[in-house]
C-alpha cells in the first residue's frame, strides 16, 4: 500500500503543490492538510506514514523565519509530532519547513547537548529574573528548560549576503543515517529560495557532534563537486561548514533549506538545453517514500 | 483586546543607531534617506506610536446642494472632493438630480467619481477625437475601438476566449485548460511610496487573475526609473530620489511574489530622466484554470459576500488620484492613496476561492481594486442590481464614514455572489484556510445600485445612469511631422578604432547591463514550473529572451511563454513606429525561445502624457495604430490593455516634468513540448550562426545614440518590417525540428550586443565575419524582424533550406577562443577577451 504523506499547510505555506507533486512522483500519496484541520481534529498526524513541512513564509515570517509556525508545533501539536518522530516515520521540512523544525527544537534533537550547565545559561539569557529562582526544581521546569536550550543549539539566520536570493545551487549528500540521503551518490542540482538560510551552531561542540554522529545530510558543493568552503555563490548563505541540511541523531528527520522538489523532471534543469541531465532531486523523496513503505 | 490582557494596541517600528554625525547631518540622513514621511514619522531621540484616531461610527452623510451650483460651483466641487470630474461631466451629474428631484449624498458623488474615472473607465480611450494630420482634418470614435479590439476582431482569433471583457483577457490553453494574462501599472502610489505602491501593485493585478477564477502561476514586472546616478541637487521639490524608488519597488515587488508563492519570471528596467518624478511600474500575472469554470453573472437573490481583509481608510480616492496630474503636494494630499499588502491574507484568498470555483460555490467573482467595493459590486450588479448594508463591512478601527467604507482600497478583498445555499459550505473554507467572509447584502434584478448604512439610504443610483451616463469626451489631438530613415547619420564621420570600446559601453548601459543583482531577489522557482528561466547559460547569467512555463498538473508537455516589448527612446521619435516595433519585440522574443507564432496573444499597456494636450493625444493615436497595424500584420490578437495617463509632474520649477510616451507589450505565447525549448547561450564550438531576418539597422533611437552622446540624429527608428511574420514561422519549423542550438533577438545594441551576449551566456568565443560597406551600423544599429541562430554545421543545409527564400545570412562561427572576434571584409576590427565582455555587462555605468 502507498504510504500516506501529511503535507502541512499553515498560514503562508506556498510549495506545497511543488512536493505534493514530488511526493506522488516518488509513489507516496500526499495530502493537504490545512494547520486548522489538524487543530479542529479532523486529521490526525498518527494516520499518515510520513510527515512533510513544505516552503514557504509561514505568518509572514514575522519575528523571524518559522519562528510563529514553530510554536504552533510547541504548542498544539507538541505530543504528537513528538510521538510521530519518536516512531521512527520519515519527516522533511523544506526551507520555512526546515526553519520551523530548527526553531521548534525538532533539529538537530540532540538531547544529549542540552546539559544542564547549557539549559541553565539559555534559562538565564531569556526568562524573567523572578522565574529564575525555581531552576532546578521539579522535573517540568527542567524539561522546559531543555527545550529552551535544544532552541537555542542551531539557527537558520540571514544570509551572509543580507538579502532573500534565489539561484540554483549544487548538493552533496553525506549523510548514512538519514533516511532521506542514504545511499544517494549522484550530487543533487536544485534551486534555493530563502533569506534567512545561514546554518549556524551556538558552538564547535554541537558543530563537532553534527558531524561526527552523520547529521550532515547535505553540503553545498561547487558545480564540480568540490567542496564549497564558505564560498559564494556555491555556498549561497554563508552556512557554517556549507551545511545544507541536517537530520536528527535517529536520521528520520530531515531539515534543508534547497528545493529538491523543484528538480523532479529534467525539463526543470537550467542546462537542460545544454544537454545536462543530472543531479535531480526526486531520489531523496524515493528514499524517504522507501522508508516509509517500508515500516 | 489583542489576546494579551490589558494590551489594547501594539507598534513597531525601526531604530537606526547613527554614530559619528552631528544633530543635523543625522536629521538630513534620516529625512532623505530612511524616512518616507508620507507614511511614516520619525524624531531623534524616544518616539512614541500614533495610533488611528478612534470615534464612534457616525454613520454621518454630506449631502451636495448641487442641483442650484453654477458651472464654476461644480467645477470647485469637483476639485474639492478630488474627483477629477470635469465640467460637462458634472453637468450631466446635475442634470441627473434635477430629474430626480434631490442632491446627492457623499457617498454617491464619490461613486460615480470612481466609476467614472480615467483609470476605471478609460475616457480618453473611449472619447471621440477630432484628429489634424499635418492639415488633414479626420475623426475617431474610441480608440479602444478602433484600433486595439478591431484588431482583435479582424484577426478572429478561435482560440481567444475572452478578450477586453473580464479582469484578464484568456485564451485556451488545451483541451483541459485556459490561460489568462494581465497586466496593470501602479505608477503614482509608486512614485510616493515606492515599497507599498509596487507591493499593491502586484497584489491588484493577482487579484485580477483570481477575478477570472484562474489560480495565479506566474509574475513579470517591466519597471521604468529615473536614472540611479542623478545628482540629488537636481531633484524636483518633493520627489524622491530614482535609487530609493527602484530600492523600494524592487523590494515590494520581492516581497509580495516571493511569499505569495508565484514566481516572478519576466522583466526588464528602463532608466530615462523623463521617470524621475513619474517611475513606471507595470506588473503582470498569469492565471491556469479549467476551461469554461470562470463564471459571471450573480443570480436574483445572490449573497454579496466580501472575502480577505477587512476594511480601513487604506488607499482612499486611488482611482482618481490615478487620473491626476502630480505636484510637489501629492504626497501629503495623496498619501492615504498608498497601501501596504499583505501576501500571506492573499494566499488564503488563492485558496479559498480555487476551492469554491471547483464545488461551483458562487456565480460571479470581482476583485476589490481601485474604487474598493463600489468598483467591484458595481460592476458585478451592472447588469443586474444590488442591495448593500455598509454597516455590514468589517471594519479594521472605528470611525469610518460611509463613503470610506464603500470606496476604500483596502487590499488583499475579492466580492463573490453566492446563493445562500452555499453560504454554508464557503463559510467552512473559509475558516480552513483562516480567511474572514462577510455577507453585505443581495443582488437584485431592479437595475439599481443601493446602499444603505444601516436604517438609513446613502446612495440610490440607477445602472443606466452610472454605468452609461458618463458623456463621451470630446478630444482634439495633432499629429507632428514624422522623421524618415534617410540614411546615414554618424557612422561616417566616427573613427574605428573605438568599436571594442563602444560595444563595452554599450553593454555596461544602464538599459542593456546585468539584472542579476535584483532578479536573484526575485523567487523565479516555485511552482515547479520555470523551464526557461530569466538567466541562462553555463553560469546562468546570460539574459533570456523570454520565460518558458510548464504549469505542474496539465497533462502533455504544453507550455506557456511570457514575454514583453518596450522602447520608450522609439518613443521619443515616432510612436507609431515604437508601437510597431514592441509587438514585433515582444512576438520575437516569444518566438525566440521556441513560442508557436500562431498561438501567441498580446496586451497593451500605455505610460501616456496628459492626453488633454492635443500634440500629447496626437503621439497616442499614432502610437494605438500602430498596435492595430502591427496585430494585425502578424495575426496576433490583443486580449486585454490598460492604460495609465497624466505621467506629468509640476515641478516647483513651474516645468511640466512628462515620461516618454511609453508602450509595454506583453505577449503569451504556448509551446508544444517544453523539451524544445530554445534558449539564447552559444552552445558549442564551431557551430555556426546565422543572422535571420530583414536586416535594416538604423541609429534613430538607438542606444548607440545614447553611448556616443553629441551626435545629430536626422534618421528615425526602426520601421515596420513587413516579412517578419514568414520568417518567425520558418523559424519555428526549424526549431521544432530540432535544428536550431541557440537564437538571440537583435534589440537595443544591435547585432554587437546581441552577439556578445550570447557569447557571455555559452563562454564560448565567436568570430564574426561581416561584408559590410558600413560596419559601424551593422554592428551597433538598431532592426526590428531579426535574430541571430546558432546551427550545428551538419545541419547547415537543412536549416538554411527551412529559412529559404526569406532573409538569412551566416555571419559568425563559435570558437572554442575565448573571446568575441569582429571581421569586417577579413581585416579584424577588434577582439575582446570574454572576461571583459562579462565584466562590462555586469557592472551598470
Amino acid at each position: 500500500m502507498k504510504p500516506i504523506a501529511l503535507v502541512l499547510q499553515a498560514r503562508g505555506t506556498n510549495r506545497e503543490l511543488d512536493v505534493m507533486e514530488a511526493i506522488a512522483l516518488a509513489g507516496a500519496e500526499p495530502e493537504g492538510v490545512p494547520l486548522n484541520n489538524l487543530r479542529a481534529g479532523k486529521n490526525h498526524f498518527i494516520d499518515y506514514q510520513m510527515l512533510i513541512l513544505p516552503g514557504g513564509f509561514s505568518y509572514a515570517d514575522a519575528l523571524g523565519a518559522g519562528k510563529l509556525l514553530a510554536l504552533d508545533l510547541n504548542s498544539y501539536f507538541s505530543d504528537e509530532i513528538s510521538a510521530f518522530v519518536d516512531s521512527g516515520k520519515p519527516v522533511i521540512g523544506i526551507c520555512n519547513g526546515f526553519q520551523a523544525l530548527v526553531k521548534s527544537g525538532i533539529l538537530p534533537g540532540n538531547e544529549a547537548f542540552a546539559s544542564p550547565a547549557r539549559a541553565k545559561q539559555s534559562y538565564k539569557g531569556t526568562m524573567s529574573p523572578a522565574k529564575q529562582d525555581d531552576s532546578g526544581r521539579g522535573e517540568i521546569a527542567l524539561l522546559a528548560k531543555e527545550r529552551l536550550a535544544r532552541n537555542d543549539m542551531a539557527t537558520l539566520t540571514f544570509n551572509a549576503q543580507g538579502h532573500f536570493e534565489c539561484r540554483w545551487v549544487t548538493l552533496q549528500p553525506i549523510s548514512e543515517i538519514c533516511v532521506w540521503t542514504r545511499g544517494l551518490d549522484e550530487r543533487i542540482e536544485c534551486p534555493i529560495a530563502h533569506g534567512e538560510g545561514n546554518f549556524r551552531v551556538a558552538d564547535d561542540f554541537i558543530a563537532n557532534r553534527l558531524g561526527l554522529q552523520d547529521q550532515i545530510a547535505l553540503s553545498y558543493v561547487h558545480a564540480d563537486g568540490s567542496p564549497a568552503n564558505g564560498e559564494y555563490p556555491a555556498n549561497p548563505n554563508g552556512s557554517m561548514l556549507d551545511i545544507a541540511g541536517i537530520c536528527n541523531p535517529a536520521g528520520n528527520v530531515l531539515g534543508l533549506m534547497p528545493h529538491p522538489e523543484n528538480h523532479i523532471y529534467p525539463y526543470q534543469h537550467p542546462h537542460r538545453t545544454r544537454g545536462i541531465h543530472f543531479g535531480s532531486g526526486l531520489p531523496v523523496f524515493v528514499n524517504g517514500v522507501r522508508y516509509a513503505s517500508l515500516l | 483586546e489583542l489576546g494579551f490582557d490589558g494590551v489594547y494596541r501594539a507598534a513597531t517600528g525601526f531604530r537606526y543607531l547613527i554614530s559619528g554625525a552631528d544633530d543635523i547631518t543625522v536629521r538630513d540622513l534620516a529625512k532623505r534617506l530612511l524616512v518616507n514621511a508620507v507614511i511614516q514619522q520619525w524624531t531623534v531621540g524616544e518616539i512614541y506610536p500614533t495610533f488611528p484616531q478612534e470615534s464612534a461610527s457616525s454613520g454621518a452623510i454630506e449631502i451636495f446642494p448641487m442641483r442650484d451650483l453654477s458651472d464654476e460651483g461644480l467645477l470647485a466641487l469637483s476639485k474639492d472632493r478630488r474627483a477629477a470630474l470635469d465640467l460637462s461631466e458634472m453637468k450631466v451629474i446635475r442634470a441627473y438630480f434635477r430629474k430626480d428631484h434631490r442632491d446627492p449624498t457623499d457617498v454617491e458623488l464619490e461613486t460615480i467619481a470612481q466609476t467614472w474615472s480615467e483609470h476605471c473607465v478609460h475616457k480618453t480611450f473611449k472619447a471621440r477625437i477630432n484628429v489634424s494630420d499635418r492639415g488633414v482634418k479626420s475623426q475617431i470614435n474610441s480608440l479602444i475601438k478602433t484600433y486595439l479590439r478591431s484588431a482583435t476582431d479582424e484577426i478572429n482569433s478561435p482560440w481567444v476566449l475572452s478578450a477586453f471583457v473580464d479582469n484578464a483577457g484568456i485564451i485556451e490553453f488545451d483541451d483541459e485548460y485556459e490561460v489568462s494574462f494581465k497586466v496593470e501599472t501602479h505608477n503614482h502610489p509608486s512614485a510616493i511610496e515606492p515599497f507599498g505602491g509596487a507591493n499593491t501593485g502586484i497584489g491588484g493585478v493577482i487579484r485580477d487573475v483570481i477575478g477570472v477564477s484562474a489560480k495565479p502561476i506566474a509574475a513579470t514586472d517591466i519597471l521604468c526609473f529615473g536614472p540611479q546616478n542623478l545628482d540629488p541637487s537636481v531633484l524636483p521639490a518633493g520627489v524622491l530620489h530614482p535609487r530609493r524608488i527602484q530600492s523600494g519597488v524592487v523590494a515590494g515587488v520581492q516581497d509580495y511574489g516571493n511569499k505569495i508563492g508565484i514566481p516572478t519570471v519576466n522583466g526588464a528596467i528602463f532608466y530615462d530622466e523623463g521617470y524621475t518624478a513619474n517611475p513606471l511600474v507595470f506588473c503582470g500575472c498569469v492565471g491556469l484554470a479549467p476551461k469554461g469554470k470562470h463564471v459571471r453573472r450573480p443570480g436574483e437573490g445572490d449573497r454579496v459576500i466580501v472575502l480577505g481583509g477587512q476594511t480601513g481608510r487604506d488607499g482612499l480616492r486611488g482611482a482618481t488620484f490615478s487620473s491626476m496630474t502630480m505636484d510637489a503636494q501629492t504626497g501629503e494630499v495623496s498619501g492615504s492613496s498608498v497601501q501596504i499588502g499583505d501576501p500571506i491574507t492573499e494566499k488564503g484568498l488563492i485558496d479559498v476561492i480555487v476551492r469554491a470555483r471547483d464545488l461551483g460555490l458562487y456565480h460571479a467573482i470581482n476583485d476589490c481594486g481601485a474604487g474598493g467595493l463600489s468598483s467591484a459590486v458595481g460592476e458585478m450588479a451592472s447588469t443586474c442590481g444590488a442591495y448593500v448594508d455598509l454597516a455590514e463591512v468589517r471594519l479594521k478601527y472605528p470611525g469610518l464614514a460611509p463613503w470610506e467604507i464603500w470606496l476604500s482600497e483596502a487590499q488583499e478583498r475579492m466580492v463573490l455572489a453566492v446563493a445562500s445555499e452555499n453560504i454554508p459550505a464557503l463559510r467552512e473554507l473559509c475558516e480552513t484556510f483562516d480567511t474572514e467572509m462577510t455577507d453585505i447584502g443581495d443582488f437584485s434584478n431592479s437595475g439599481k445600485l443601493i446602499v444603505r448604512y444601516g436604517e438609513q439610504i446613502v446612495l440610490n443610483l440607477t445602472n443606466e445612469f452610472l454605468h452609461q451616463g458618463i458623456p463621451q469626451r470630446q478630444l482634439s489631438a495633432v499629429i507632428a511631422y514624422r522623421l524618415t530613415t534617410d540614411g546615414s547619420t554618424v557612422s561616417s564621420q566616427l573613427p574605428t578604432t573605438n568599436l571594442s570600446d563602444t560595444l563595452l559601453k554599450l553593454l555596461s548601459h544602464p538599459n542593456i547591463c546585468s539584472k542579476a543583482s535584483i532578479i536573484h531577489l526575485y523567487d523565479h522557482e516555485v511552482q515547479g514550473g520555470t523551464v526557461v528561466k530569466p538567466l541562462t547559460g553555463v553560469l546562468a547569467d546570460g539574459p533570456s529572451d523570454a520565460c518558458v512555463l510548464k504549469p505542474i498538473g496539465t497533462k502533455g508537455m504544453k507550455g506557456i511563454v511570457l514575454s514583453n516589448g518596450i522602447n520608450p527612446e522609439y518613443g521619443k521619435f515616432d510612436t507609431y513606429r515604437m508601437a510597431w516595433s514592441v509587438v514585433d519585440e515582444a512576438i520575437r522574443n516569444a518566438v525566440a525561445v521556441g513560442a508557436d507564432p500562431g498561438r501567441i496573444a498580446i496586451l497593451d499597456n500605455f505610460c501616456w502624457g496628459d492626453p488633454l494636450r492635443p500634440e500629447t493625444l496626437g503621439t497616442l493615436v499614432e502610437a494605438a495604430k500602430g498596435c492595430h497595424d502591427a496585430a494585425v500584420h502578424y495575426g496576433t490578437p490583443f486580449i486585454s490593455g490598460k492604460d495609465s495617463l497624466n505621467n506629468e509632474y509640476y515641478g516647483t520649477d513651474g516645468l511640466r516634468h512628462a515620461i516618454p510616451p511609453t508602450l509595454l507589450i506583453s505577449a503569451l505565447g504556448l509551446i508544444d513540448d517544453v523539451n524544445m525549448s530554445v534558449t539564447m547561450d552559444l552552445k558549442k564550438a564551431g557551430n555556426l550562426l546565422y543572422l535571420v531576418g530583414e536586416f535594416a539597422p538604423t541609429f534613430g533611437g538607438s542606444h548607440f545614440n545614447l553611448v556616443i552622446g553629441g551626435q545629430e540624429v536626422s534618421e528615425n527608428v526602426p520601421g515596420p518590417t513587413r516579412i517578419a511574420p514568414k520568417v518567425y514561422a520558418a523559424l519555428h519549423k526549424a526549431i521544432c525540428n530540432d535544428l536550431v542550438c541557440s537564437i538571440h533577438d537583435l534589440s537595443e545594441g544591435g547585432l554587437a550586443v546581441a552577439a556578445a551576449e550570447m557569447v557571455i551566456g555559452g563562454r564560448l568565443g565567436l568570430e564574426v565575419n561581416l561584408t559590410a560597406v558600413d560596419s559601424i551600423r551593422m554592428l551597433f544599429g538598431e532592426t526590428n524582424g531579426c535574430l541571430l541562430v546558432e546551427v550545428a554545421p551538419e545541419n547547415a543545409l537543412m536549416f538554411e533550406k527551412k529559412i529559404e527564400n526569406l532573409p538569412v545570412l551566416r555571419v559568425a562561427t563559435i570558437l572554442e577562443k575565448q573571446a568575441l572576434v569582429v571581421c569586417n571584409n577579413n581585416q579584424t576590427l577588434f577582439s575582446i577577451p570574454i572576461g571583459d565582455l562579462v565584466k562590462a555587462w555586469s557592472s551598470s555605468r
